[in-house]
């Protein structure tokens, strides 16, 4: 080895080497190199072949029931898709997805980001690893066992949560209660919150763990305390991290089905009020309805996942745009 | 405004390690007092000892007196908080609130500390910002973004922004380290100016630049890697630089190690 290495000819003086050419510039000359990028080039354009795939499927699908739809599409609160000529509207299944999803993140984003900005800034580090640990255990727990917890464990006991809502928030109408069985959006936006709780904190914590110390120490020697160091460096690093974070819980509480399926009693009216019934969401109303449908009431179905599919890709450009707005002062190019 | 720092017995620890042992040294208000040594000789760890800030490192402890105008800062009851806005810091990279417009970097420490009316604030961040030698570069851009100065105005800012609080003394750990010569000149001019305000205790890799700037020198040594660095001696800049009392920092001086 040593010798060949020795007796190799020198390499020739920097200024005889031609210049590189395009192609050799974009690597694409050596064999190794036109393998990978044919590999990584195909890898992206499969990607978007699957997406343009799916897309094309479902609105094929979909166009065939909407064309006979007697209801309005957007507007009508029935689901009747079977019948025809077929009568059905997302309108109660969008205002269910969007209210139960706002509600989990109301209620899951302040507490994911108090956890993790407890775990990377505030816990001794022997503390810390068990509790990352206990949150990485409830991500994985499979969404059905969710879904039995809510049913068997979190409704009855949410009775007394719903009476004192009402007794105390009712005047605002949206607390009322009726005195049904708690199965309502509430309901389920509070299960929602737990099951996308693991995701946001697991995000948000390795976020805050490398909000740069040369900002917290900055902070430090301006004479602040910690929450004011958090405030000034940690947060304002980790803001993009926490919006992307919540888009993927997010994301995660729009599609989910079996917890919801569980827990829900649906009903195709919309009320104010979210402890009384009112309100389905997409993904639940596809998978209690999917296995006795006809095939012109699977194409509804797929319909209303087309338009589950579009609210989850206008959220994703929100947050996007959102953290591209304030791009400038983001800690990315400190 | 000024105020004198007495030193004495001062050991610093990081866990069981001993970075540095019994220094003991007074620095004068109104003046520059540079500290130099080889790396690792703990300048900067006793640096950080003089706002509280070397215990905010995991296992950081301290031991020793650090008397500012006879005030202890390790005294029982004591806030790190209300030291650390005594005694300001300006670090070895520069260091501005990403986040933040240069306006709210040096408004930064100000609105931490207390209230202050918009026109008071926009008067104590221009002033800082001419104290800082930094005024005529960035007074048509005070909303735009620090982190889009060059790195000598980034550093001029944070000196801004340390100065607005009206510390009684300026820390800087390695100010220039991370410049270029012309960004290093203006950054030495201006301690040249600041030290009619504050006291200012600089650490230096740069023996030419503690023998521009500075009115006294610090040389600090460790016997061997893994030892506690001491301070060797402390004198005045001209004496150290043409006649130390120790042989070792007349080696160091001359380039003879280090």
């Amino acid at each position: 080895m040593n010798s060949e290495i020795d007796t190799a000819p020198p390499p020739p003086p920097l200024q005889d080497t031609p210049p590189p050419t395009k192609a050799e510039a974009r690597g694409a000359t050596r064999p190794g190199d036109r393998i990978f990028l044919g590999l990584s080039r195909g890898s992206g354009i499969l990607l978007l072949l699957i997406m343009a795939a799916i897309a094309a499927f479902l609105t094929y699908r979909a166009s065939l029931v909407l064309t006979e739809n007697e209801g309005n599409f957007l507007t009508t609160f029935e689901w009747d898709a079977s019948a025809i000529p077929p009568n059905f509207g997302i309108a109660v299944l969008a205002f269910g997805t969007i209210v139960s999803s706002i509600i989990a993140m109301v209620l899951a984003v302040p507490i994911a980001v108090g956890i993790a900005l407890f775990l990377t800034h505030y816990a001794p580090r022997k503390l810390g690893g068990p509790i990352a640990y206990v949150i990485d255990l409830l991500a994985a727990v499979p969404s059905i066992v969710y879904g039995l917890w809510g049913a068997l464990f979190l409704v009855p006991h949410l009775t007394g949560l719903f009476s004192w809502l009402d007794e105390y928030l009712g005047w605002t109408g949206i607390f009322e209660w009726q005195g049904g069985a708690p199965r309502t959006l509430l309901t389920v936006g509070i299960l929602l919150a737990i099951m996308i709780l693991p995701i946001i904190t697991n995000v948000t914590r390795e976020v805050f763990r490398q909000a740069p110390q040369m900002h917290q120490e900055a902070a430090l020697a301006l004479g602040a305390t910690r929450w004011e160091v958090i405030r000034m460096s940690v947060l304002p690093f980790g803001r993009s991290g926490i919006i992307s974070a919540s888009m993927l819980g997010l994301g995660r509480a729009l599609g989910e089905t079996m917890a919801v399926a569980t827990v829900l009693s649906p009903s195709f009216t919309i009320n104010a009020s979210l402890l009384d019934p009112g309100g389905g969401t997409f993904a639940q109303n596809i998978a209690s309805k999917f296995s006795e449908a006809s095939v012109q009431g699977r194409d509804a179905l797929i319909a209303s996942g087309l338009v589950l599919f579009v609210i989850t890709l206008l959220v994703n450009g929100l947050a996007r745009a959102i953290i591209e707005r304030r791009k400038e002062y983001s800690g990315a190019n400190a | 405004m000024a105020k004198r720092i007495d030193v004495s017995g001062l050991t610093a620890y990081y866990s069981a390690h001993k970075a540095i042992e019994d220094i003991s040294m007074t620095v004068e208000p109104r003046s520059v007092t540079a500290f130099i040594g080889p790396s690792g000789c703990g300048k900067s760890t006793f640096l950080r000892t003089l706002n509280r800030m070397h215990e905010v490192t995991p296992g950081g402890r301290v031991e020793g007196k650090v008397l500012l105008d006879g005030d202890d800062l390790y005294g029982s009851g004591v806030d790190p908080v209300n030291v650390r806005t005594t005694v300001g810091m300006v670090f070895q990279r520069p260091n501005p609130f990403p986040t933040m417009s240069i306006f709210d970097n040096v408004a930064a420490g100000l609105r931490l500390n207390g209230k202050y009316k918009k026109n008071e604030l926009s008067d104590i961040v221009e002033r800082s910002l001419k104290g800082a030698n930094l005024w005529n570069e960035v007074k048509d851009r005070l909303n735009k973004p620090g982190s889009g100065l060059s790195g000598g105005q980034q550093q001029r800012l944070c000196i801004a922004r340390a100065i607005a609080v009206e510390p009684q003394v300026l820390l800087m750990d390695e100010p220039c380290s991370a410049l270029d010569p012309i960004s290093t000149l203006a950054i030495e001019d201006l301690i040249g100016d600041l030290k009619e305000r504050f006291t200012i205790v600089i650490v230096t890799h740069n023996m030419q630049q503690a023998a521009r700037v500075s009115d006294r020198t610090a040389f600090f040594n460790l016997a061997a890697v893994g030892q506690p660095g001491k301070l060797i001696e402390i004198d005045d800049t001209e004496r150290i630089f043409s006649n130390p009392s120790v042989q070792a920092t007349e080696d160091y001086i001359s380039g003879r190690f280090g």
